[in-house]
């Protein structure tokens, strides 16, 4: 397969968003759950839309990374967000819309979005 | 899982929590061979035999306090249903290499999906970890 002169254009802007990302550190952690469960569920789409939101705002102060199944397969997909100092908040059965609203609201807000979040009583013991 | 690149991100997965500090991704699209193979090889701290065998039952895992580990037999399935197999090759000492082979032509062969996207989120959320990605096509 031969490479043309826009597609390596095209990788070099890539590689540069991705080095950017890469380097992202400091007042917000966000893991998306990466287990089987997680990724059947869409986990990879989650992902996909905070990596599309950081890129659109230019935040470099964002650390995200993945983590494997959290024992609640049935609420996937899940995603974490840890802001400095404060404890970390689990959303549930997320969808893009929904990571949109915790995007704007908590990572770059500051708030927590409760009607998406983990609420007390939503796990069972087997 | 809908494609194949969901197959190979859960892999990869395996390999980060496996401690791995490099995984390297071929695939190799063999049009006269009918053939299309996926292959995840990592550096972590691999498996023994006794655990390699069992890699592909779906009711065992290595992870403490759980019961089931789907991701392997998904992918054994998934090659299955598309007219190939799964191979695992092993050690404790260099890693794990995982091949699926598929036929290219099978109707049942689920599609690529998004390996570029796969790749790229890989290497941001794990940017301690080398991953390298090479596609190979044999065109008739």
């Amino acid at each position: 397969m031969k490479l043309k002169p826009e597609d390596l254009d095209r990788i070099s802007q890539r590689m540069k968003a991705t080095t950017i990302l890469r380097e992202g550190a400091g007042r917000v952690k966000i893991t998306v759950h990466m287990g089987t469960c997680g990724i059947a569920s869409g986990a990879r789409d989650i992902l996909s839309s905070f990596l599309k939101h950081i890129e659109e705002t230019d935040a470099k102060d964002i650390i995200i990374t993945t983590s494997g199944c959290a024992g609640l397969c049935s609420h996937e997909p899940m995603a974490t967000v840890e802001l400095k100092d404060e404890p970390p908040v689990k959303y549930i059965d997320l969808s893009v819309d929904k990571v949109a609203r915790i995007f704007d609201e908590h990572v770059m807000g500051g708030q927590i979005v409760k009607e998406f979040a983990l609420a007390i009583g939503s796990e069972r013991i087997s | 899982m809908q494609d194949i690149s969901l197959h190979l991100l859960d892999i990869a997965e395996n390999s980060v929590n496996a401690g791995a500090t490099r995984v390297d991704i071929r695939i190799v699209e063999d049009a006269p061979g009918d053939r299309l193979c996926v292959e995840i090889r990592d550096n972590g701290k691999g498996m023994d035999s006794a655990t390699m065998r069992k890699a592909l039952d779906p009711f065992y895992t290595s992870k403490p306090g759980k019961r089931i580990g789907l991701g392997i037999p998904l992918l054994a399935q998934a090659a299955r249903e598309g007219g190939g197999k799964l191979v695992i090759d092993s050690d404790p000492e260099e890693g794990t290499c995982i091949v699926a082979t598929f036929m290219l032509s099978h109707p049942d062969r689920k599609p690529m999906g998004d390996v570029d996207g796969t790749v790229r989120m890989l290497q941001i959320t794990h940017p301690e970890i080398e991953f390298t990605y090479e596609f190979m096509r044999q065109e008739e």
